[in-house]
């Protein structure tokens, strides 16, 4: 088994898919903690239909480089979502599920409506499920994941003691002078630009797992805000990494068996936090 | 030297007004003790304070060289905060984000700060404890000394004491008075006229009619009268503070 795992990974299309999903389960897991907590979970979910649709417009526009259409439609929605869903929760939610389940519906109404491939319904499932983009990405496409991930390190490393501020008090950190609306604005970009990229790996349905999961799992064991970051971000590149290499011995899709990997995490996670007592430190 | 001073000023959401014609001033180691009924305006008139929402009408001068982000406070918990994974050094040092604008990273100076605040606060050796599994009144501890590293000038508080024990109920309010003497201005949010009328230096009640002034001058008047009558609790120290006056 070490073997076949060993000339697998001679390929470089299996180099380039370990290269974006480590990156991919990074940026997700390192701005979980933060959706989680702000209980934004949702957000995730609903960008990804957003996502969805603005592709089946590029597919349509037959564009070449989808990304120029999508990103900029998805940061809009994310913007537009974080700001309704601060004053009032129940409008924030609706909201929410207005966008994405309304994106959804004309993504794949387009999709049907235009699409020239005599394989609909397998396109569908794997633009929503991820199913096997991720082995058949080109180097332009691994280069600009490189890229957009080493941006959404570094900002989230520079501002990461005021992005814990704004999480945790966002009224004592505007009234002391910290501008909230302008880190609300850079979270809700990141948020979009980590939704965009993972949608490669894991497909448009199964994007919030990546987000929450490791979040979630981190928050069971650790007390503090920095081991829960560190170890959510260990935890999910582990989770993808092994995930990934399952898939491809076993053969299984890669989005669902990073998912089911970061599921089994979670559980353990429970175990160990219950055991533990959680990790005071 | 008055630290702010509020003439006229009105506070409500979406012009709604809840209360108008606000007039107060806050000197340099005044303690005042906002009091009022329930929905009378006390919060709403805080986050005008601090510039959460904007006055209505009026006007808020702020003197003697304070800036409006150097006015501490300590809210009521969220939601958010109660599971929030984050130690109390993090939380500490979260109040000396507002005094360096463009660092990333916090210096020597802003630990000492932190370092500092807890120690007047008495967590110290709640450092590396976990903020979920402290005690309310350990909790408020810690956000008092954030509050601390954000400002030593003026802190307002809005009723810092609810869901505390007796016990730590009292040591809440010498905390507080510690931290007055120390020369920090109170304003606090209360609904025990007890408190207001052992530790505070000046009243403001809101409400009709309404009321500013000094302690003695409150107790003195129909409204303080009436108001500390009403709330029972009050009497004795009342009459104590009539004996001096007369
Ligand atoms: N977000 C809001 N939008 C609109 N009206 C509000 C909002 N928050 C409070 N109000 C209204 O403003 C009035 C004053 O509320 P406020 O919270 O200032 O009272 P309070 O004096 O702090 O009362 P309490 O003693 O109960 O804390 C109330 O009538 C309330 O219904
Ligand atoms: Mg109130």
């Amino acid at each position: 088994m070490l073997e076949t795992l060993l000339t697998y990974l001679k390929f470089p299309f299996v180099q380039n898919a370990l290269v974006v999903g480590i990156l991919i389960a990074l940026c997700s897991s390192l701005l979980g903690v933060t959706l989680v907590l702000k209980r934004f979970s949702y957000i995730g979910d609903g960008l990804s239909h957003v996502a969805f649709g603005a592709m089946t417009i590029a597919a349509v526009l037959k564009m070449t480089n989808d990304m120029l259409l999508i990103l900029p439609i998805t940061i809009l929605s994310a913007i537009i979502l974080l700001r309704t869903g601060q004053n009032t929760k129940i409008k924030g939610d609706a909201a929410i599920a207005m966008i994405s389940v309304g994106a959804l519906a004309f993504g794949y109404l387009i999709m049907n409506i235009f699409s020239t491939s005599s394989n609909l319904a397998g396109d569908v499932c794997s633009t929503l499920f991820g199913s096997t983009s991720i082995l058949t990405l080109t180097d332009e496409e691994v280069w600009i994941c490189i890229g957009l991930s080493i941006v959404v390190v570094l900002v989230f490393l520079l501002f990461y003691h005021r992005i814990f501020a704004v999480t945790f008090d966002e009224s004592f950190a505007k009234a002391t002078g910290m501008r909230v609306e302008a880190y609300r604005l850079l979270l809700a970009t990141i948020i979009a630009v980590i939704i965009v990229l993972a949608m490669n790996l894991v497909g448009s349905l199964l994007i919030s797992a990546l987000v929450i999961f490791p979040a979630l799992s981190a928050m069971r064991m650790f007390g503090n805000f920095k081991a829960v970051t560190v170890c959510s971000a260990v935890l999910s590149v582990n989770c993808a990494l092994l995930g990934i290499l399952i898939s491809i011995l076993a053969g299984t899709p890669v989005g669902s068996t990073i998912v089911a990997v970061d599921v089994v995490a979670f559980v353990l996670s429970c175990i160990i936090g219950k055991i533990m007592g959680g990790i005071k430190k | 030297m008055s630290l702010i001073t509020v003439r006229n000023l009105a506070v409500g959401y979406e012009g709604q007004v809840v209360e108008e014609n606000i007039n107060f001033t806050v000197n340099k180691g005044d303690y005042l003790c906002i009091l009022g009924e329930n929905g009378s305006g006390k919060t709403t008139l805080m986050k005008t304070l601090l510039h959460l929402q904007k006055p209505l009408n009026g006007e808020i001068l702020l003197q003697d060289g304070l800036t409006s982000n150097e006015i501490g406070y300590l809210p009521q918990q969220t939601v958010v905060q109660k599971d929030f994974p984050a130690s109390v050094w993090e939380i500490v040092l979260s109040g000396c984000l507002g005094r360096r604008e463009w660092h990333p990273f916090y210096g020597k100076e802003e630990k000492k700060l932190a370092t500092e605040n807890m120690e007047r606060m008495g967590i110290t050796r709640l450092a590396r404890r976990s903020y979920r599994e402290l005690s309310g009144g350990q909790q408020q501890r810690v956000l008092l000394a954030r509050a601390l590293c954000a400002t030593q000038k003026v802190l307002v508080l809005d009723e810092p004491v609810t869901g505390l024990d007796p016990n730590a109920t009292m040591e809440m309010y010498e905390l507080i008075q510690k931290l007055n003497q120390e020369g920090v201005a109170i304003l606090m949010i209360s609904h025990d006229v007890e408190v207001a009328v052992q530790y505070a230096s000046h009243v403001l009640h809101l409400g009709t009619p309404s009321f500013f002034g000094s302690k003695e001058a409150y107790l003195e008047s129909e409204l303080g009268k009436l108001f500390v009558l009403h709330e029972k609790k009050g009497g004795s120290v009342e009459m104590e503070k009539g004996d001096r006056h007369a």
